[in-house]
């Protein structure tokens, strides 16, 4: 059975020439960059290789990225540091529909006495940016609004966003989660209002267990990760250096294949997403009319539920993943979906697929062939969709 | 991924009994799209109207569901009414080899089906699950707005399947499982269903070798301390033991709780009750 796989906003192949660049810094080139002998000073030209690399995807400056563990260490890190260096600011401001790295730690932070405020969505998982000019005041420490939503891939105008902050907020600090965006769409944080960025490395075809946080230069910054002065004071720990060097070439390759991303990648996604529409009656895609990254299609069935579908679409080698309750052993579907306002008939039933530049025009037609048949079945056996059957 | 069982795939990827009985004598229907998940149940009688001859299923819901439903038509057929309403939700389970905690709500979603079509069938009071409206209403004071659950039924399940935690409730029953308004509440009724259940008074024995001692100190820890932990979603691990000193380490909400020194407190409290009035309590890393 050949696997078709279209989960990429959950996590990536690392691409064959990511793996060959880390692989000599196992077994052969294992020197410690902080080492003062030339064993380690070899090591440390290549992590400062691959910080250029990093800032150049994101047109930044080497000295504004800081490499971390992962995404959530990275948001953790932002929103952590902000608070810190703002201690008589008392409030927060993040979306709905943030990923529960930020999420999570905002709400932790409210029982400790911050003001979160949590931004509503509109029915197509786009911001009122109305809401937040009314919410950013003198007292907001921070404001973190992903880029990209991982679920329905939902772009936020985030330069719109970072002019609100720096205009209401008086010296709030700006930060987005970014990694769903970075690799898919283009960056320039030269150019930007943003303060600190977050970055994942298994996201853009890299291995897991790497991350960056983009620090602009001169915004203060107090890390929580304390210890040797690694990354210039602001995290300690030896460096993962394979794992850098592997998120380095990924940066690099990942801006080479931008535009595949932008127009082959998207007419795959455009085409699954508009013969699923047509040969499925009654669905529907979640953000169908906002502005979403190339490679997400976020669509509900109704009267079917998610797991269901991936459970069936996993018999056919398919993998995607789902918005559904059941998936996650929560019993409410996904917090995105449910911000939106997606009515419970279909979020129950919402699944997606995330694609990358390794899929192809075949994988497309695979799905196109064994989707419908398997919500059809699932919806004979459910009382709700024998009733829209037989009506 | 769900560590279902071969069984549970099996029932899911071919499920038994799936459709309708037009001439059904029984019909039970609970859950709703709200909800998640659905079930309606069909039964048919022999001609005696006692036996079961004929079951069938329509499941709006996850793999569990679909398969806790199979399982549900294999189990009932040939059974007699009162034989198949004394079908318990563990043994839906239990055929289909477990099913993981947070699913089991599916399996009680079958026998809350099949309680429904027999007391319609009936003509006796109709029990209410979910938010799915039937027209009679069980007894008693809706604990769970989100699902529509009542105390009654969620201490019949409490006490059914020996749950100790709001965390197990809500795995079993959905209740607490949305907005989580109710979990205090759900809490309350453990407390009442675990205190109802006898319990042997336990008294300080007058004299211990130390080998007792460290067993006593074991079994009160496991017996009377943690399920107590447990229900506020918190736990502990026994370190170690040296003479009368008894090194514990918090896990999951105690780990890092704020005031863990006054459950440590606690914890000594009861082992000097319980076991030996010379222990002592040490919170450790481990």
């Amino acid at each position: 059975m050949k696997e078709i796989y279209m989960d990429n906003n959950a996590t990536t192949k690392v691409d064959e020439a990511v793996f060959e660049e880390m692989r000599p810094y196992f077994c052969d080139l294992y020197g410690n960059p902080s080492s003062m002998h030339f064993f380690g000073g070899q090591v440390q030209k290549k992590v400062d290789e691959a910080r250029n690399r990093v800032a150049n995807l994101l047109g930044a400056s080497p000295e504004e990225i800081v490499f971390t563990a992962c995404g959530t260490e990275s948001d953790n890190a932002a929103i952590r540091s902000a608070i810190e260096v703002h201690p008589e600011r008392r409030h927060i401001i993040t979306t709905r529909v943030e990923h529960p790295a930020v999420l999570t730690l905002c709400r932790n932070l409210s029982k400790r006495g911050y003001r979160v405020t949590e931004l509503n969505v509109d029915g197509e998982g786009r911001l009122d940016l109305n809401e937040l000019r009314a919410a950013v005041d003198e007292d907001t420490a921070i404001v973190s609004v992903m880029w990209a939503n991982n679920e329905t891939g939902v772009v936020f105008p985030i330069e719109e966003v970072g002019k609100i902050v720096k205009e209401k907020g008086k010296g709030a600090f700006f930060h987005t989660d970014a990694v769903q965006a970075v690799g898919k769409i283009p960056i320039n944080m030269a150019a930007s209002t943003v303060d600190m960025l977050s970055i994942s490395g298994h996201k853009l075809h890299a291995p897991k267990g790497i991350g960056v946080l983009y620090v602009r230069k001169g915004v203060p910054f107090r890390p929580f990760m304390v210890g040797g002065h690694q990354e210039h004071n602001r995290r300690a720990g030896t460096e993962n250096t394979a794992a850098i060097i592997a998120l380095g070439k990924a940066c690099e390759l990942a801006g080479q294949w931008m535009e595949d991303e932008n127009t082959r990648v998207k007419a795959m996604r455009d085409r699954l997403q508009t013969t699923l529409l047509e040969l499925i009656p009654r669905s529907r895609i979640n953000g169908g009319q906002a502005e979403r990254l190339p490679n997400t299609l976020s669509i509900a069935f109704e009267f079917v539920e998610g797991e269901a579908i991936l459970m069936l679409l996993s018999e056919k080698g398919i993998c995607a993943s789902s918005g559904s309750a059941c998936t996650s052993g929560s019993l409410e579907p996904s917090h995105v979906l449910r911000a939106m306002g997606v009515p419970f008939t279909c979020a129950h039933g919402s699944i997606r697929f995330s694609l990358s530049r390794f899929n192809t025009d075949e994988d497309i037609e695979t799905i196109i062939r064994e989707l419908p048949p398997v919500v059809r079945r699932l919806r004979e056996m459910s009382p709700f969709g024998r009733e829209f059957l037989n009506a | 991924m769900w560590d279902y069982t071969e069984k549970v795939r099996e029932h899911f990827l071919n499920p038994r009994n799936v459709g309708d009985i037009p001439d059904a004598d029984a019909v039970g229907e609970v859950g709703s799209l709200a909800c998640g998940d659905a079930l309606k149940l069909y039964i048919k009688l022999d001609d005696a109207k006692e036996r079961i001859v004929d079951a069938k299923f329509q499941t709006f819901g996850c793999a569990s569901a679909i398969a806790s439903s199979s399982a549900l038509t294999e189990i009932i057929k040939g059974k007699t009414l009162d034989e198949a309403l004394a079908t318990t939700n563990q043994e839906i389970a239990d055929f289909l080899g477990g099913l993981p905690e947070e699913k089991m709500h599916c399996s009680v979603m079958g026998q809350e089906a099949l309680e429904v079509a027999i007391a319609k069938y009936r003509g006796g009071p109709v029990p209410t699950h979910h938010d799915h409206g039937h027209e009679e209403v069980e007894p008693g004071e809706i604990v769970c707005k989100c699902f529509g659950l009542t105390d009654t039924f969620l201490k019949k399940v409490i006490a059914a399947n020996k749950l100790t935690t709001a965390e197990q409730v809500t795995h079993f029953t959905k209740a607490g499982g949305a907005c989580g308004g109710c979990i205090p509440k759900i809490k309350e009724l453990i407390s009442e269903v675990l205190g109802a259940q006898p319990t042997e008074e336990r008294k300080k024995p007058e004299k211990l070798t130390n080998l007792r001692k460290m067993q006593l100190i074991q079994e009160t820890l496991e017996k009377e301390i943690r399920p107590l932990l447990w229900a506020d979603g918190g736990d502990l691990e026994l370190v170690d033991i040296s003479g009368s000193e008894v090194q514990i380490a918090f896990r999951k909400a105690c780990a890092g709780c704020a005031s863990s020194g006054n459950t440590a407190k606690f914890v000594e409290l009861k082992l000097r009750d319980l076991v030996a009035d010379d222990i002592v309590v040490q919170e450790v890393e481990g």
